[in-house]
């Protein structure tokens, strides 16, 4: 009784009948088969560019215009209302001092130090919640309820547990981010077909390599969700903390940015730093969440080309 | 009905007369006391190299009974052996899984096994030449039709190299003529592997076309209600005089069963 071992070509006709209708039958199945796949086609460079770039860039466009019309008559005086070109003015000056780059930096490499670290923790924490009962019982609903809490808030604590430090910062990025991406990996598994997994205890993908092999990859895509999501809940509480904790001690972020061009009353100063903080925050998700998202949907065939 | 094997390697379980024993297997759902009979005293064995058809209406339990011969339910009474070990199980739904492409699907199924990392690309290959679907490995599931995705389901079943292959209408949610075509796939698969399969199904003309036996299950619980030995020679096609004859005859009883239900 073999199975696999038999090569296709090694056909035997059956019952000493001669298999008359196989090659009839392999020509029946080529042209369902070709009948009854599909074959999309790529739209081409400048109709993507036409779609996908054009709205958003004349968006931007209309909105500075607007905003230079209210600079032109005056909405509000020009300390409290500058310019586009002011604020462009003032990045400038800080490029050519050589710290526009330092400042994004130390905001940058905070966040992502602070996301991985929240990725560690809110992973295995996202599985023992979804897969034990009684620690879903126990922590699922404070670790939801954790998720819609403003980090702002462990702010205060913060300082008061950890000092004005790097601890204090990580303290709140880490609490605004792991329940999020624990969260995420809950409903991402949660939403798991059962059928996979029948189909792979049927194969022998069981404990371990069941979770591996079958339940991992199925959540993939709400786990991506809750990664997207906690890199945005990582980079607010992280300006969060760089607003308020400010000290010299600290270094300078884009927050600490913020926070000392309000004390100046440099309003082209808080602008910039404001533009700076939504400009990281948005390039983080369009270079890195946005395609890892559109690689696994598109290929489990989620992706709808209208998208 | 002679099977062509064209080599009887030795496995577990081939020195055995059955690659299925189901001995007065029972199943209920629910509370010990108020609990839903589903399966009752059913008893059936699946010789090497059987085709065999479990038929039914709904409520019948019989994708319960599958699940019980796959190991994925424990019933409540009677032992079901499967001396081959663990039978490969095909369901309604391709179950194919969307983040790996159809070959890597099938090596999936090869590495749970422990086929070596060298041999499986070449197996898997092999695998889907078998249900012809030669260059189909790197094509992801939603870029298969549902036949094509059936026949990838059916090679990675066959990937687990199981004396028993269980399939669960893996069929119903085809249009006629693909079903017709994969009719004829499953026979040539099981003429040349020498799989013994246990195939449920609702469809009368199906499990004619398809088995050697065909087991008529009552409904509400499930029990076996008769039996017949498919002796039409194949080549088969569901559209045989014979098929059909035959056909009728368990349609009436199977209507019969059917009735029964409506008259308490």
């Amino acid at each position: 009784m073999a199975s696999t071992d038999i090569k296709p070509t090694a056909e035997k006709p059956t019952n000493g009948k001669p298999a008359a209708d196989k090659p009839d039958l392999a020509g029946l199945e080529a042209g369902l088969d070709a009948l009854e796949t599909r074959t999309a086609a790529k739209a081409p460079i400048g109709q993507i560019l036409r779609t996908k770039a054009l709205p958003p860039l004349l968006a931007i466009v209309l909105v500075l215009a607007a905003w230079q019309l209210a600079y032109h008559f005056q909405l509000k005086p020009h300390y409290l209302l500058p310019s586009p070109g002011d604020v462009i003015g003032s990045l400038h000056q800080d490029w050519l001092q050589g710290t526009l780059f330092g400042y994004i930096w130390t905001s940058v490499s905070r966040g992502a130090l602070g996301f991985l670290a929240s990725v560690a923790i809110g992973t295995p924490l996202g599985l023992l919640v979804a897969r034990i009962p009684a620690v879903r019982a126990a922590i699922g609903p404070i670790l939801s309820g954790l998720q819609s809490m403003p980090s702002v808030a462990w702010v205060p604590a913060a300082i008061i547990w950890f000092g004005l430090n790097d601890s204090t910062i990580y303290a709140v990025v880490l609490l605004g981010a792991v329940p999020s991406i624990a969260n995420g990996l809950v409903a991402g598994i949660d939403q798991v077909p059962p059928l996979f997994l029948r189909a792979g205890r049927t194969i022998g993908a069981t404990g371990i390599n069941g979770v591996r092999h079958i339940l991992l990859p199925a959540a993939l895509p709400g786990y991506l969700a809750g990664l997207k999501q906690g890199w945005a809940f990582s980079w607010r509480s992280l300006m969060a903390a760089e607003i308020i904790a400010t000290s010299p001690a600290l270094g300078t972020g884009l927050g600490q940015l913020l926070e000392n061009a309000r004390t100046n009353a440099d309003m082209p100063g808080v602008l910039a730093a404001i533009i700076l903080i939504l400009i990281v925050g948005i390039g983080i998700e369009l270079l890195i969440f946005k395609p890892a998202e559109r690689r696994v949907l598109r290929s489990r065939g989620l992706l709808t080309e209208a998208r | 009905m002679t099977t062509a094997i064209s080599e009887t390697p030795t496995r577990p379980g081939t020195d055995v007369p059955y690659a299925a024993r189901l001995d007065h297997v029972s199943k209920a759902f629910g509370r010990p006391g108020a609990a839903q009979q589903v399966l009752d005293d059913i008893s059936i064995d699946v010789a090497p190299g059987e085709f065999v058809c479990l038929l039914g209406a709904s409520g019948c339990g019989k994708s319960t009974l599958l699940n019980l011969v796959a190991g994925l339910d424990r019933s409540s009474a009677g032992t079901i052996e499967t001396p081959g070990g663990r039978p490969a199980l095909m369901f309604q739904e391709h179950a194919l899984f969307p983040w790996l492409t159809a070959g890597r699907n099938i090596e999936l199924a090869l590495r749970m096994r422990g086929v070596a990392r060298g041999e499986r690309r070449e197996r898997a290959e092999q695998l889907l030449e078998l249900v012809r679907l030669k260059g189909a490995y790197g094509k992801r599931v939603h870029e298969l039709s549902g036949g094509m995705r059936q026949r990838v389901a059916m090679a990675r079943a066959l990937a687990q190299d199981s004396n028993l292959l269980l399939m669960d209408e893996p069929f119903a949610a085809l249009d006629a003529i693909t079903r017709d075509v994969l009719h004829e796939e499953l026979t040539h698969i099981w003429e040349s592997t020498g799989v013994s399969v246990l195939f449920v199904t609702h469809n009368v003309r199906e499990a004619v076309r398809l088995a050697q036996r065909v087991v008529l299950l009552s409904s509400r619980p499930g029990r076996i209600a008769r039996e017949w030995q498919v002796d039409i020679p194949h080549p088969r096609r569901i559209e045989d005089a014979d098929v059909a004859e035959l056909s009728v005859q368990i349609t009436e009883q199977l209507r019969g069963e059917i009735r029964r239900h409506g008259q308490h």
